[in-house]
């Protein structure tokens, strides 16, 4: 993420052309003079930006050989997965590689092409579990290999029946590290073990958070940027999303919406601290919402969502004023009481369930967005980035987290959003299983 | 703008059939001058300034010019009318708004004002019932430019107003000191939505934040969720429900706890994080609770990111969500600790329901300018803040009473802190708080019950010629014995319960029944007796060596301190002899070593200079200030330090008041010319403490006196008796050197602290700077 649309071009042209450096960026992305040796080494014609010295070079080269070699030696047995293990979801990454010689699939225990043909030639597996095409990364060279990366999440209450497909396909026999991350990693380990006969690497949430965003910013290039942001936030008719390339993403607050809410200061690639959190998040969104509808989706409470009013069940500061509190800078239109209208009875038997789904919405993300933002006073930061599976298909919240960040800052503060929104904790855990930190 | 659900109840049901006891709400409404209300969601409070008559006792020297016999006293006794200000403020349900206005009508004589101030949500629906009832003209004022003035008002004028609440804690309320200087700090006020508001100054405020998220989102959202409709049986639901079916806890994502960040795994991930992946029931209760904790602790953690934005510390909760119930006050304490990890704690206001009509009535009174008053909360007129033991049902605390009532007097004096307190933000003036010592709250409520009989007595036989003194007496009995048992259920009904707080609602009842001063024939006689040993006590001490002088002199400040007037034998002594009752009394003395004895330090000390002035604090009337006090005053004056006699302004039990005390002077000056040139020179300084208690409050002392003090550069403070020495100030801490001393006439105390009865204190203190060091 260090680096802007320029750069990354270049670098993922490197990569794309074959070369053995391995995608793992987070190395070359705070030290471009080695990325450009790497080019260098492998052989290619000397058109690399640093005007090196050849005995350097040459020097440089010799490392980056011995790289490449100790990259074939450590690279781990596919499959490769990263799992992040939630409150509410499961997501998996699997990456899927396409450059397997004739000889190397020979090789190829039965079980392995089995599990990739299963993950690869569907889009929903079971009831629950769905793969979002629109995610997958194609081309991507991960350790030397490339292939493409699949996005994959499933209800963490489904969990047992992924765990007996993995007995089933006799997943354990092909003796994979199983990286994890989210607190089920932690709680369902022995679920794993016995279950699956799998051993779980069990990661750190936040780690593989950071981790994984700064790695999909850095090799997204091609199609839509994976970052954006909303042009206009406060003018709904010329709200525009638009991408955005962080040139220099330091300092930032990430903050992620899952079940409940992180937030993150992020200095640097390996320095951060979770500020605090919050408990209403995604799950409290859902959780009032299957309460007061009787809705039992996340998909399903966001439909009703789009289709209500919250003016109807909140409160607005005009409706105990009669217009702006002036004295006070709070205009008319600015919720004054969240559902405060459904103290009275009336009002309660007048509003539809569409209505409470919208309040709702609205409660959970201003909160995010009041807290959020005095967070980043605090901080001193000014540019926030919000993922979390909260904000799927959810661009509701999104413009409302936008417009929010951007009236009460008065412009200070800018609202980004990333394409992966929810995944990136799981492809923390893949590169991690790729190259232990 | 709270719920119309309790606003929209028609008031036609209820109002009717509730009579008025006049005795005992709406006092002095006759004379009421001034009127604010203030109408929230579903409580009224009403405010008015009202001037109220009453009794007190004067003494007035004769002329002693004209003749001159053994048997005249010194000084003659009137009761006279005198007429202090008041403030009341009421607070009832809506339901009973049109009763009580009808009731103002129709006794609302004197009045001259044409307007009434009002705020609140209900203002505005109102204000056509009042203007037609009271044809006062509704004059609406910005609620929170209210709340702030009334905030400010209480912060400063009333000791003990703000507490910490600690749920599990053998008392659920820790009060704090009054702070010398309130701002800047945070109020955050929990409506339906909530407002976060930084107090820097008097008329400087902001509204730096708020959140949505309030009092209305419990309401509204508790109603559709459990389809119950009050507020209170919400929280009442909620204090009976477990939030862990319905939110998902830390444990539930991880198994156990998130080591590394430190979470453990009791703390909500994700608050009704349960009720959207499971597809079981849940119970009225759980979902209310759950909700409680989601509201408590998102304002909770708003305001700590406020505070910390801000830099304040001293963060204030109020509001119809607060106002009282323990259960949100819990969770709001609970949230902001755990948000601050302990660095902030929530504070609460005992009278934060008046905060509105408090701020509403100052602002129509400014051209009275209340604020260069110093106020006292009259413990006789209000009611304590309502409560009742945990084990009780905790909604019913709230509701106990329809009429809540405070009564505020304007005081005579400005009161300030005596510059001399080493930190006057720590300085506690009470030496046991018997709201945490369960054990001699026990003893001293016992204590003062099992005197009321001898007081009820002593009051009657002070007033032989007026009229129904035995019936007030009773009416006073009644009065005291149902606040003392107010304050067995309930110790922190008016703060922190100490022996002054007690000593203090004992005079507040006398006065409300009339009795200004029980004591007053008493000192009288007390008196006239002790001036006429004086110049023999002084030619007695003449003859000694000067290290003997320094201990006889010592020990006539205690010998003085001896007899209470509650040991009948002593007092019959006392009247018929009182040279042989001095003797007497010195021999009665503790052996030394004393129980606290510095006196070896304290006669070291007076082989060196002499102080520049010394402060003395005197005590009873008779005996204890003439023959105790004075012969010690004579002998600094004669070592060249100047003195300031600091008395009561009004009576209390039989201590002497500065209005006898200058009499007293006079008459001693007339015996004693070193008496007589000290105050012509104006080393010799009569001054009144502003306070009308056996105790005394260091942090509550009359203008002038504190400034007297500082300008003679006061170097030495002295403290005599029991309430002003032992019960408060005993642990004083100053930044000058001290003296306190008292004898302990109470076995319990004497026991608690050591000793026996008539055991000695007598402590000598350098300045404490120097003590802070481990010596």
């Amino acid at each position: 993420m260090e680096l802007n649309g320029y750069h990354d071009q270049d670098e993922t042209t490197c990569e794309t052309e074959g070369e053995e450096t391995g995608a793992l960026k987070q190395s070359r992305t705070s030290r471009k003079e080695t990325a450009a040796s790497f080019r260098t080494g492998a052989g290619m014609e000397n058109v690399a930006a640093g005007a090196s010295a050849p005995s350097e070079r040459r020097a440089s080269s010799t490392v980056a050989r011995q790289r490449i070699d100790s990259l074939k030696k450590n690279r781990p047995p596919f499959p490769w997965f990263g799992m992040d293990i939630g409150g509410t979801l499961v997501k998996l990454v699997y990456f899927e590689p396409k450059d397997i010689t004739a000889e190397e699939e020979q090789e190829e225990v039965e079980n392995l092409k089995s599990i990739r043909r299963y993950l690869t030639s569907n889009v929903a597996y079971g009831s629950t579990g769905i793969r979002d095409v629109h995610l997958e990364l194609k081309d991507l060279t991960l350790c030397g290999r490339t292939g493409n990366l699949h996005f994959i999440r499933f209800p963490t209450q489904d969990l047992p029946v992924f765990l007996q497909m993995g007995r089933d396909k006799h997943f354990s026999s092909l003796h994979t590290t199983l990286c994890a991350t989210g607190g089920g990693a932690y709680k369902f380990e022995p679920d794993f073990r016995k279950m699956a006969d799998l051993q779980l690497l069990k990661l750190d949430e936040l780690d593989c958070l950071i981790r994984g965003v700064l790695y999909i910013d850095s090799v997204v290039s091609s199609g839509p940027s994976e970052c954006y942001y909303f042009e206009n936030p406060t003018d709904p008719d010329r709200c525009v999303q638009k991408s955005y390339t962080l040139e220099n993403p330091y300092p930032l607050l990430l903050v992620n919406i899952g079940s409940g809410v992180s937030i993150l200061a992020v200095y640097s690639k390996d320095n951060y601290k979770r500020v605090t959190g919050t408990s209403l998040g995604g799950g409290t969104f859902l959780g009032l919402c299957c309460l007061l509808t009787g809705c039992s989706t996340f998909e399903e409470a966001l439909e009703m969502a789009s289709q209500g009013e919250s003016t109807r069940v909140d409160k607005l500061v005009r409706e105990i004023y009669g217009g702006d509190y002036e004295r006070f800078g709070l205009p008319g239109w600015a919720v004054a009481s969240s559902f405060g209208n459904m103290m009275c009875k009336e009002k309660r038997e007048s509003i539809s369930k569409e209505d409470l789904a919208r309040a709702t919405l609205v409660t959970i993300t201003n909160n995010i967005g009041s807290i959020t933002r005095m967070c980043a006073l605090n901080e001193n930061i000014e540019r926030v980035v919000f993922v979390g599976n909260f904000l799927r298909v959810n661009t509701l919240s999104m413009k409302l987290l936008a417009y929010a960040m951007d009236y009460w800052s008065k412009g200070q503060l800018k609202a980004l959003f990333l394409q992966h929104e929810g995944y990136f904790g799981a492809v923390g855990a893949l590169l991690e299983l790729l190259h232990p930190s | 703008m709270a719920g119309c659900d309790r606003m929209g109840r028609s008031t036609h049901s209820m109002d009717k059939s509730i009579t008025l006891p006049p005795d005992e709400i709406f006092r002095n409404l006759e004379n009421a001058k001034r009127f604010a209300i203030d109408i929230g969601g579903s409580l009224t409070k009403l405010a008015y300034y009202s001037t109220v008559q009453h009794k007190v006792a004067k003494v007035r020297s004769f002329d002693h010019s004209v003749k001159e016999t053994e048997d005249d006293p010194v000084y003659e006794i009137s009761v006279q009318e005198e007429i202090i200000a008041r403030l009341h403020f009421i607070k009832f349900e809506n339901a009973y708004i049109e009763t009580c206005l009808d009731f103002i009508k129709d006794h609302l004589v004197n009045t001259e004002t044409k307007v009434i101030k009002a705020t609140g949500g209900g203002a505005h629906k109102f204000r056509d019932l009042i203007e037609r009832k009271l044809k006062l003209k509704v004059d609406k004022e910005d609620e929170m430019t209210c709340l702030i003035k009334g905030c400010n008002f209480v912060l400063r004028n009333i000791p003990h107003e703000a507490f910490v609440y600690v749920k599990h804690a053998d008392s659920e309320f820790r009060f704090q000191n009054t702070q010398p200087d309130i701002f800047p700090y945070l109020l955050v006020n929990i409506g339906s939505g909530v407002s976060i508001v930084k107090v820097e100054s008097e008329d400087k405020f902001e509204r730096i934040g708020g959140s949505s998220i309030g009092g209305g989102t419990f309401w509204g959202l508790g109603a559709l969720l459990t389809k119950t409709k009050r507020f209170d049986e919400l929280l009442q639901l909620a204090s009976r429900g477990q939030h862990t079916s319905v939110d998902m806890l830390v444990k539930d994502i991880y198994g156990g706890s998130y080591g590394s960040l430190g979470l453990t795994g009791d703390l909500i991930a994700s608050s009704f994080g349960k009720s959207a992946t499971a597809d079981n029931e849940f119970s009225k209760e759980d979902m209310a609770k759950s909700l409680l904790h989601m509201i408590s602790n998102d304002i909770g953690q708003l305001a700590c990111l406020y505070a910390k934005l801000h830099n304040l510390s001293r963060v204030y909760f109020g509001g119809f969500f607060i106002r009282g119930h323990p259960v949100t006050m819990h969770t709001i304490t609970y949230s902001i600790n755990f948000f601050t990890k302990g660095e902030v704690q929530a504070l609460f206001l005992r009278h934060e329901g008046y905060l509105g009509a408090i701020g509403a009535f100052l602002k129509g009174a400014e051209e009275d300018n209340p604020n260069q008053y110093s106020w006292g909360e009259n413990y006789a007129g209000s009611s304590g803040l309502m409560s009742v033991s945990p084990d009780l049902n905790p909604m019913q605390r709230a509701r106990s009473g329809t009429f809540d009532m405070l009564e505020m007097d304007r005081l005579e004096r400005k009161l300030v802190n005596l510059h001399l307190l080493q930190d006057p933000s720590s300085y506690i003036p009470d030496t046991v708080d018997l709201t945490e010592d369960a054990h001699a709250r026990e003893y001293w409520l016992f204590c003062f019950e099992e005197a009321l009989d001898g007081v009820v007595k002593r009051a009657v036989a002070s007033q032989p010629d007026l009229p129904q003194a035995s019936e007030r007496a009773e009416k006073f009995r009644q009065k005291y014995l149902h606040k003392l048992q107010t304050l067995r259920h309930q110790p922190f009904a008016y703060g922190s319960l100490t022996v002054r707080s007690l000593l203090d609602t004992r005079e507040h009842c006398l006065n409300e029944f009339n009795f200004p001063d029980p004591y007053s024939k008493i000192k009288q006689r007390e008196n006239d007796a002790a001036l006429k040993y004086y110049q023999k006590v002084v030619k007695s001490l003449e003859k000694l060596s000067w290290e003997q002088r320094q201990f006889t002199l010592v020990k006539g400040l205690l010998a003085g301190n001896v007899f209470d007037w509650g040991a009948k034998a002593v007092s019959d002594v006392l009247e018929s002899d009182p040279e042989f009752g001095f003797e007497e009394a010195k021999r009665q003395l503790q052996e030394r070593p004393w129980l606290v004895d510095c006196l070896d330090q304290w006669i070291e000390r007076l082989k060196g200079p002499p102080h520049t002035c010394a402060l003395f604090f005197v005590d009873n009337s008779g005996i204890d200030i003439i023959l105790g006090v004075f012969p010690f005053v004579r002998e600094l004056l004669c070592r060249g330090t100047e003195v300031v006699l600091a008395s009561n302004s009004g009576p209390a039990l039989n201590d002497v008041t500065n209005n006898e005390l200058q009499i007293l002077t006079e008459r001693i000056a007339a015996m004693d010319t070193i008496i007589q040139t000290a105050i012509r020179e104006d080393r010799l300084t009569l001054v009144q403490s502003g306070s009308s208690s056996p105790c005394l409050d260091l942090s509550r002392l009359d203008k002038v006196l504190a400034t007297v003090a500082r300008e003679r550069h006061t170097d030495l403070v002295i403290i005599e008796g029991m309430g002003r020495a032992i019960h408060t100030n005993y642990y004083a801490m100053l930044t000058c050197e001290s003296l306190k001393l008292a004898v302990i006439k109470n076995s319990w105390l004497a026991e608690r602290l050591g000793g026996k009865i008539f055991s000695v204190v007598f402590k000598y203190e350098q300045a404490s700077k120097t003590q802070d060091g481990h010596q």
